[in-house]
């Protein structure tokens, strides 16, 4: 790209698939901010107009949405401590040469081929049912009450089947961060007399950081916007229990079928998005630089 | 302080024996060179001698005490790494100080200990850079910093010069024989380079597949080589070996003349050739001659010698260079 018609020729190039992707994002958008301030109900077509920011001011008003945003956090935050600290240490174990190791690799990663509802349904009805499950009978044989995971831990419940679905990804980031670790700094630092602990503190742990903080920002991304787990198990109860932001805009847009608070909701959680992914860049960005 | 004895140590790798047997005694202060072709075990000796691999069987004592089941650290050996594995997120002062913050001494006493080892090695502007900003020698050094703060009772190399190119390798060669020279501490340095061996060893280890094939200083190894593998490997250009009628008429299988030990002469001689291709040094001049019956043999000559490619020259071994070797490869008495 060194001469001047190279890189003008390049910046044609690139502009279709560039002024599309603009589009892509900014129709939707202006589109979700148009409904957001309008008077839009499915149930009475009859009533229109504008609605300024009352769409807004309700969810604000509303009790249900600290919870809701209080939820969101939670779960984003449970998820990423669950996989991060136990992704750091299967990845350390599945690291040594073991017998069998292809294979337990894959048992590892398996959680993640499986579809959200169905993972969610799979513990749902197989192991927190409190008649059916396999956690109930255990409690059973051990003469106690079975817990009822799913109505007196909804939030704890969901937390924890997410993580289950997400901790194969964190641990293959971070297997392969591990195996780029050469051996020879491991061997300097044990020569250097750090113990196994100090070495895993001060040469292992540094070395991973990078992929931790990748981690960390494609897993909130993604956990951001987690519904189907909460829609197959909990349906945001018992109450509201369990609602987190974007089931609250699915209870608006497509319970309550009102569209326009649902809007104002969507426009709530991209501003939250970006706060958060404000603060993640600041904190992390550094750890990107190579 | 520094004394190493190996007895009998062994090394396998389930069915492959790596080492198969090695006594070995190396005395305080001595500079030893292990040398060898690659994959002839000499890493792997210093890795045992290190404790960075088990012992199959054998007695590894430093300074007179059984060290064979010490763990790495506990041995008091610093070792230099090929790849120098520098830790690259801490600044060149922090990997420095590493071993002693790890030995748990107070961060004053560490830092005037790692002040006064960048000092000797000429590190001291660069204390708060990061590995990934060094050059090569650079990197090279403190890995040696990291090494000399820990008043080892010796210094274990594994083929440290060899990511340096070559102008650097020579001055790193001339600072670690000066290092050796100033702190009188036993080091032991693996090389493939039979140049690095010759220049900075007080003895030479040559080992081949897992063997020791000869013990000695590096004239010692030059002038009386034990074998036709030590022959062949110490001295550059190599050896010229050779078989046949000419071996048997001394008695030999193989007889072995050195390059240097060759006259040449345009006129006659023992063995005639054409020129195959003539290196011209300016100080030296290596011929690849084509000799009939013997393919090619390497001869140095002065600067002076002026023949070129297809020139016709006769060889004579100058009298007592020639090396004898017998069936079984070993120097005939």
């Amino acid at each position: 790209m060194a001469t001047q018609s190279s890189r003008a020729t390049a910046r044609l190039m690139v502009a279709p698939s560039v002024i599309l992707l603009f589009i892509w994002m900014i129709v939707p958008l202006a589109m979700t901010i148009w409904f957001s301030v309008r008077i839009y109900r499915l149930l009475s077509p009859e009533r229109s107009g504008w609605a300024g920011v009352r769409n807004y001011t309700w969810f604000f008003n509303s009790p249900d949405f600290w919870m809701a945003i209080n939820n969101t956090l939670l779960l984003v935050g449970g998820v990423l401590a669950i996989t991060i600290i136990l992704g750091v240490l299967i990845a350390l174990l599945i690291d040594q040469p073991v017998w069998g190791q292809g294979p337990l690799r894959i048992l590892v990663i398996s959680p993640f081929f499986i579809m959200p509802p169905v993972a969610a349904m799979i513990w749902k009805n197989l192991f927190m049912h409190p008649q059916n499950g396999l956690f109930a009978a255990v409690s059973r044989a051990f003469g106690t009450e079975p817990i009822l995971f799913l109505q007196n831990y909804p939030m704890s419940s969901i937390v924890f089947i997410t993580a289950w679905e997400w901790l194969p990804f964190a641990t293959l980031i971070l297997l392969t961060a591990l195996q780029s670790l050469s051996s020879e700094q491991l061997e300097a630092a044990e020569m250097d007399g750090a113990s196994a602990l100090s070495r895993f503190r001060y040469i292992t742990l540094p070395h991973m950081t990078r992929a931790i903080t990748v981690v960390i920002l494609i897993q909130t991304i993604f956990l951001l916007g987690i519904f189907g787990e909460i829609f197959t198990t909990t349906q945001g109860g018992p109450g509201s229990a369990s609602t987190t932001l974007p089931y609250m805009i699915y209870k608006q847009a497509l319970i309550a079928k009102d569209i326009g608070r649902a809007a104002a909701g969507g426009i709530i959680a991209v501003i939250l998005a970006n706060i958060v992914a404000f603060f993640l860049m600041r904190s992390m960005g550094k750890h990107l630089d190579a | 302080m520094g004394k190493i004895v190996l007895k009998q140590v062994r090394k396998s790798f389930g069915d492959v024996h790596v080492i198969p047997s090695v006594d070995l005694t190396i005395e305080n202060g001595e500079f030893v060179v292990f040398v060898g072709p690659s994959g002839c075990g000499k890493s792997t000796l210093l890795r045992l001698i290190a404790g960075l691999e088990d012992t199959t069987s054998g007695v590894i004592e430093i300074d007179g005490k059984d060290a064979t089941a010490l763990p790495p650290a506990k041995r008091g050996l610093a070792m230099v790494f090929q790849s120098y594995a520098l830790y690259p997120h801490m600044t060149v002062r922090k990997n420095i100080m590493f071993p002693l913050k790890m030995a748990g001494m107070d961060i004053e006493a560490a830092t005037k200990k790692a002040d006064a080892a960048a000092k000797v090695l000429n590190l001291t502007s660069y204390m708060e850079r990061k590995p990934g900003q060094l050059s090569g020698g650079q990197r090279q050094r403190v890995a040696i910093g990291r090494a000399i703060v820990r008043e080892p009772a010796a210094f274990l190399f594994d083929e440290p010069l060899s990511n340096l190119d070559a102008a650097l390798r020579g001055n790193m060669r001339l600072e670690i024989t000066e290092l050796h020279q100033n702190l009188k501490t036993t080091m032991i340095y693996v090389t493939h380079d039979q140049v690095e061996a010759m220049t900075m060893a007080d003895k030479i280890v040559v080992l081949q597949a897992g063997n020791i094939e000869q013990v000695g200083s590096p004239l010692e190894l030059y002038n009386h080589p034990a074998n036709a593998f030590v022959a062949g490997f110490i001295g550059s250009p190599r050896m010229n070996l050779l078989e046949g009628a000419d071996a048997q008429a001394v008695g030999a299988k193989t007889i072995g003349v050195r390059p240097e030990h060759l006259d040449i002469s345009t006129t006659a001689g023992q063995w005639k050739g054409t020129v195959a291709v003539a290196e011209l040094l300016g100080s030296d001049t290596f011929l690849h001659v084509n000799v009939e019956g013997h393919g090619t043999m390497t001869v140095r000559g002065g600067g002076d010698v002026n023949l070129r490619h297809g020139d016709t020259v006769y060889l004579t071994p100058q009298a007592g260079k020639v090396h004898r070797f017998g069936a079984d490869g070993k120097t005939m008495a």
